[in-house]
């Protein structure tokens, strides 16, 4: 029932808000990440691109999806997460769950973008303004974040 | 054997991928990371700090005792860092 989509094509929020009020939905959870370039931090981040595991990258998301079905009454779920480089103000990952209820349309978004964070296979990579370049290290803070759900 | 590499692991490497033939006694995958890192210096480097490298046997999320016997493929890559 889920709709997954991984790739480099950027996706239309709207869109896809439309596509999970089709459903018998009460109500409809989003969370949209977005390319980050903090005008305050020392190096500007100039460019991010996103490696993933084809296969295993769907399948992951797939059985995210499926945990949150089980554990929501969920009238739909999206996950749709780009890759490639992608530029500051760039949309990155767009989760969206719809419910009869409110409760379980927000509880199971932040569950969605949780997890995806930590048990999907996706990789930063962050080129800054001054010509540096790195792979993002994984957070402890997002890990907690999903353990927390258990 | 198909080996995949992801990420800084792919670049200290230098490769996406390798076809390998194991021995018969690599039968888990800690035993692989020790074997891949007598390979050269390229790959004993990627897997110094194997505690910050994961794995994927078949593309299922494995730890270093898992066996690899029947495994197709079996990829390695630092923590994930998406979302």
């Amino acid at each position: 029932m889920a709709r997954i989509v991984v790739g480099p094509a950027d996706f239309d929020a709207g869109a896809e808000l439309a596509h999970l009020s089709d459903h018998a939905a009460g109500g409809i959870g989003s969370f949209i990440g977005i390319v980050r370039a903090d005008p305050s931090a020392p190096r500007r981040v100039a460019a991010l691109t996103l490696e993933h595991y084809p296969g295993m990258t769907e399948a992951a998301l797939e059985k995210i999806a499926a945990q949150a079905e089980s554990r929501w009454p969920l009238t739909g779920c999206t996950i749709i997460h780009r890759v490639g480089r992608l530029l500051p103000g760039d949309n990155i990952v767009f989760v969206g769950a719809a419910s009869p209820h409110r409760e379980a349309a927000l509880a199971a978004t932040a569950f969605l973008i949780d997890w995806l964070k930590t048990a999907a296979p996706f990789w930063k990579y962050q080129e800054y303004d001054n010509g540096e370049a790195e792979w993002v290290a994984a957070r402890e803070s997002d890990e907690r974040a999903a353990q927390s759900w258990a | 054997m198909k080996v995949l590499y992801f990420a800084w692991l792919r670049e200290r490497i230098g490769a996406a991928s390798e076809d390998l033939d194991l021995p018969a006694d690599i039968a888990t995958v800690g035993a692989l990371v020790e074997w891949l890192k007598s390979r050269g210096p390229a790959h004993a480097s990627a897997f110094a700090g194997d505690k910050i490298v994961r794995c994927a046997v078949d593309q299922e999320f494995a730890s270093l005792d898992a066996p690899i016997a029947a495994a197709r493929e079996i990829a390695f890559f630092p923590p994930v860092t998406g979302g």
